[in-house]
């Protein structure tokens, strides 16, 4: 537990002065150059670390203290303690450039992976890993494979082929893949023999330690695995397990062609042609070079380890190694088939009876990820259909098992990972988007930069709708996704929903038929095609509204909603975006609940509805009845302000004949009319506690987008100049009761004063306002000849002079 | 296998010859605990890393200008802490949205083994350059105070990892006797080293099954007695 205490205890590590310092470590130097090395060495050590490690910044040590920690460290006969803190305090100043610590005569192997642990933390600024591979292979020849330790030295080999895999020899790979084959193929099946220390009680037993068991207890039936257990183990028994752990990343090293990246043609061209032409079984193995000898045993381990796993584990621990062990199995043979398509034949084979064994089985369910990796990779190579075996994936395991955020987390990884490999599959992972939302919706905080980064493949023109709709309801799923568990008849024995909220009335309420059909379609597993208005679930679900998890996802729409646009934009035609605009509106005041969210995703909505107009103008022609309903209806202003200022400015810049042909007079008179009246009902009327006052951003672009729309009908401009006027006295005097600060009346006035300066040289404001499209090309803003920036001084003057005079 | 020229390993971004996709390392790249503030008292108290240890550093960068050393192991401690702070709050928004206070964790008596498997658990991924140069995923395990956290390389063995974390948390809790309340891991450095050299060695995840734990347990008691 982190206490107080500790906490002073950093507080004083951090703090430490020089000079303390200093002094301490001569203390430190003392302790260490004592014959014997005790209790006070340790506590002393266990202090340095701390004073080394406690801080970001450089810690300054003497140099004989360093060099003892180096010393003391390669002392054979130091106690392992001391060894170890040693190493961590020279690996915690890493990088440093005071360190002379080699590796080059170093023989003992557990010696060589401390050593190695502070030269590999250098950052290989002086070839550190080269040098510590080169070491650690010379050891490993040195010895025979039966050695009393190699089994330190396996990780430094593999931590040393991962970080720098261009620095070993071809003979050095083919010595440990030689190795590797003994130690995975051939490790003693009897048990090891305790060391006894020759105690009391611990006579020497005469009789022979017995054979190694299976996990369920039985005799092995065959070679050694890490699946193999016993009392005690065999120095190749260890070896085994550490082989068998660096096996796939020393198989994806070694291997001279390299992992080819699953999806090139060329490969499943070879896949396709060997074939037919490689028998299943295995011919003397012995033979074949280091390499493939490896591939062909690492391909039995394989076998072994999948048919162990089906054995009745007495322990848990074992159990669940059972279920990493065949993930590990899996993703092997997907990296063999990569390396050698002969393996495919026998491969497929095992794999599709394993895949219908784990489909019953919900223990196991991780394994049928890389299962489901492998035939995205292999299948078409090997004419099997991966269909059947995704649709399974798809459609059953994120509506089970939404709640797992290891198992959540993976899914959406595999998904994405997957994409290149997707192929013509790519359609069952699109069309099971809703099923894939479960996932974000119950863990959002994790996975919404995944599903950022999935969406733009997720999306396509037949679903875009379905998935908007999808995405503005995600923390109402959210809600029902909690309600389903409450409801669900195998009650966990720890419940999986939020505790917090007791039974919520909803409970009960659900189960009314008129609910279940929208709760059904809300938590349906793939894409339906339709829509429904899930209003009354809204209200249903408002009592869990509150909860952590609904308002964490509710968090996590706009960025996603953000991410979908972005994407949807970039293929949606002129029919797609009149549907999504229209869909936005009508989606902005029928929303779930949540605190703070109605704002939150009005702000996304009303910027991509401009972004929708703008790459599409026509929509505001082709939408005008839609859109003249929809300012038609003052009640908006308030709970809809972002919403409704877009919809308003949009209808100023795009309702015009220079956009879209049939945009008529009657048209731009009608959305003057109502623009009018809206106008007029927002200034005119009296704020009062229930009513909150109009934004002035609102008012301010209600008055730019009537001199627009006048501006293009000029039968208006009487009519709106007088408003305008109007417009400017009240926001000069304004109306004792009205709160409206100055600030905002200032604006509103300023604005006013422009348009109505505007408005009194007819051409030049239409030209100002309505400009043509060619008005964005660079020509027009760099040439002073060209007559936008002649247009712009003439207007600035004007203004200018106006303003002049009402200041005067 | 291609040796290449020594020079060219000193490239400021190897991953060009060597892209990260062509290794799906298995292996660990670091290992850190950390605290857990109680979301009541977040504004108290900064999150501290309170153990790390990196397995074979990321390559330093080329840099010519003085203190070089100084500045890559600050970038280091920083990536780390970047690290802890993310676990803490996917931890915290776990927890609430889950309902449960950490306190629910609390066993009745210090003898009552934790009950790991309801701790809270996650995994999130890191992008490239944010904070390490490739990559990473981060498996988490939550316990009372303390963080504790995985840093991987992506395509590993998830379920073996997490696996892994699990039962490093419960040697951990078990031989420094983490929960009680006087105890302090700040000054044990030593044996979570012994732990990590016997269970995790140098960030190389093992496969071992409950008789290999038991033999690694025993060798490790006999070094550090309780």
């Amino acid at each position: 537990m982190f206490t107080a205490g500790a906490e002073g205890l950093l507080h004083q590590a951090r703090g430490i002065q020089d000079e303390e310092l200093q002094k301490f470590c001569s203390r430190v130097v003392k302790l260490l150059q004592k014959e014997e090395l005790g209790p006070d060495a340790v506590d002393a050590l266990q202090r340095l670390f701390l004073i080394v490690s406690a801080t970001k910044y450089k810690r300054k040590l003497e140099k004989t203290c360093v060099d003892l920690l180096q010393t003391t460290l390669c002392a054979p006969k130091c106690p392992e303690q001391l060894q170890l803190l040693c190493t961590a305090i020279l690996r915690e100043r890493s990088p440093s450039d005071d360190l002379n610590l080699s590796c080059d005569h170093v023989q003992n192997s557990r010696q060589l992976s401390l050593v190695a642990s502070v030269l590999l933390a250098q950052g290989d600024k002086k070839e550190e890993v080269r040098s510590v591979g080169q070491r650690a292979f010379r050891v490993l020849e040195s010895r025979q494979p039966e050695g009393p330790s190699l089994r330190h030295l396996l990780p430094v080999v593999s931590k040393v082929t991962h970080l720098a895999p261009h620095t070993l020899h071809e003979d050095q790979t083919n010595l440990l893949s030689k190795r590797l084959v003994d130690w995975l193929r051939y490790a003693s099946v009897q048990q090891g023999v305790p060391h006894t220390s020759g105690g009391f009680f611990s006579a020497p037993r005469a009789r022979q330690p017995g054979p190694v068991t299976e996990v369920d207890g039985a005799v092995a039936t065959d070679f050694f695995t890490v699946l193999s257990t016993g009392q005690h183990f065999t120095e190749d028994q260890w070896l085994n397990v550490q082989a068998f752990s660096m096996l796939r990343a020393w198989l994806l090293h070694s291997s001279p062609r390299g992992p080819s990246s699953p999806d090139t043609d060329d490969k499943s061209e070879l896949e396709g042609s060997t074939l037919s032409v490689l028998s299943a079984t295995s011919t003397a193995s012995h033979l074949l070079p280091p390499q493939e000898r490896l591939r062909e045993k690492a391909f039995e381990y394989c076998q072994r380890l999948i048919e162990q796993s089906t054995r009745r584990a007495l322990r848990k621990g074992d159990s669940d190694l059972q279920k990493a062990c065949l993930v590990e199995a899996v993703l092997l043979l997907d990296v063999l088939c990569r390396q050698d398509p002969s393996f495919l034949y026998r491969t497929l084979s095992c794999l599709k009876a394993l895949h219908a064994r784990l489909c019953g089985d919900p223990a196991r369910v991780r394994a049928l990820l890389p299962i489901a990796q492998f035939f995205l990779n292999h299948g078409e190579a090997a004419a099997v259909d991966s269909e059947a075996i995704l649709q399974h994936l798809f459609t059953r395991i994120p509506c089970e098992l939404f709640h797992s955020p290891m198992l959540a987390f993976e899914f959406v990884c595999f998904c994405r990972d997957s994409l290149p490999v997707f192929g013509r599959n790519l359609d069952i992972l699109r069309r099971s988007f809703p099923n894939l939302f479960k996932l974000l919706a119950w863990n959002s905080p994790a996975l919404t930069s995944e599903f950022v980064a999935l969406l733009p493949s997720l999306v396509d023109s037949g679903t875009a709708v379905e998935m908007l709709h999808a995405l503005l309801d995600l923390p109402c799923l959210t809600a029902a996704l909690d309600l389903q568990l409450r409801l669900s008849p195998a009650a966990a024995e720890r419940p999986l929903w939020d505790v917090s909220l007791r039974n919520p009335s909803c409970l009960e309420a659900s189960r009314d038929p008129q609910f279940q059909g929208l709760l059904q379609h809300l938590l349906r597993a793939t894409a339906s095609g339709t829509t429904e208005r899930l209003a009354p679930l809204h209200q249903l679900l408002q009592p869990l509204a509150s909860l952590t998890r609904v308002v964490q996802c509710a968090e996590a729409v706009p960025t996603l909603l953000q991410a979908f646009f972005s994407a949807v934009t970039q293929f949606a035609d002129g029919a797609l975006s009149n549907q999504l605009a229209l869909l936005l509106l009508e989606r902005s005041d029928s929303l779930y609940q949540v605190p703070q969210y109605e704002a939150h995703v009005h702000r996304v909505l009303s910027s991509q509805f401009l972004v929708l107009c703008a790459r599409h103008p026509s929509l505001v022609v082709e939408l005008a009845k839609e859109l003249l309903e929809f300012v038609g209806s003052v009640s908006s202003v308030h709970s809809r302000e972002t919403m409704l200022t877009a919809v308003v400015w949009a209808v100023g810049e795009y309702l015009s004949v220079s956009w879209d042909r049939r945009c008529t007079v009657e048209q731009i008179n009608r959305f003057f009319e109502a623009l009018e009246a809206l106008l007029f009902e927002v200034t005119q009327s009296r704020p009062s506690a229930t009513l909150p006052k109009c934004p002035p951003r609102v008012i301010t672009v209600l008055m730019t987008t009537l001199t627009k729309l006048a501006s293009r009908s000029q039968d208006l401009i009487p009519r709106v100049s007088l408003f305008l006027s109007k417009m400017r006295s009240l926001a000069q005097n304004p109306a004792p009761s009205s709160d409206r600060c100055g600030e905002d009346a200032g604006a509103v006035c300023t604005r006013a004063a422009e348009l109505l300066t505007l408005l009194k040289m007819p051409s030049v404001a239409q030209f100002v306002l309505t400009p043509s499209a060619e008005v964005s090309e660079p020509r027009y803003h760099r040439d002073t000849n060209t007559a936008l920036p002649l247009a712009l001084r003439t207007v600035s003057r004007l203004v200018e002079k106006e303003a002049g005079l009402l200041l005067g | 296998m291609v040796a290449y020229p020594a020079g060219l390993s000193h490239l400021p971004h190897q991953g060009l010859w060597l892209p990260s996709s062509v290794h799906p390392g298995a292996m660990v790249y670091a290992f850190l605990i950390h605290t857990l503030r109680a979301p009541q008292a977040q504004d108290m108290g900064l999150c501290r890393v309170l153990y790390s240890c990196v397995f074979g550093a990321e390559n330093s960068p080329d840099d010519p200008r003085p203190h070089g050393a100084e500045r890559d192991r600050l970038l280091r401690k920083e990536q780390i802490l970047a690290v802890a702070r993310q676990v803490e709050s996917m931890c915290r928004l776990q927890q609430q949205a889950s309902g449960r206070t950490p306190m629910d964790l609390q066993p009745q008596s210090s003898d009552e083994p934790v009950p790991l498997h309801e701790a809270p658990v996650g995994a999130f991924r890191l992008a490239a350059g944010d904070p390490f140069q490739e990559v990473r995923t981060v498996v988490w395990l939550g316990v009372l105070s303390l963080g504790f956290a995985l840093v991987l390389d992506p395509h590993e063995n998830l379920l073996l990892a997490e696996g892994t974390l699990r039962l490093l948390v419960r040697l951990l809790l078990d031989h420094l006797r983490l929960l009680t309340p006087s105890a302090n891991l700040l000054l044990r450095a030593d044996r979570i080293e012994g732990i990590l050299a016997r269970f995790l060695p140098h960030g190389q995840l093992l496969f071992l099954n409950d008789q290999f734990v038991q033999g690694l347990e025993k060798e490790f008691s006999a070094a550090w007695p309780r």
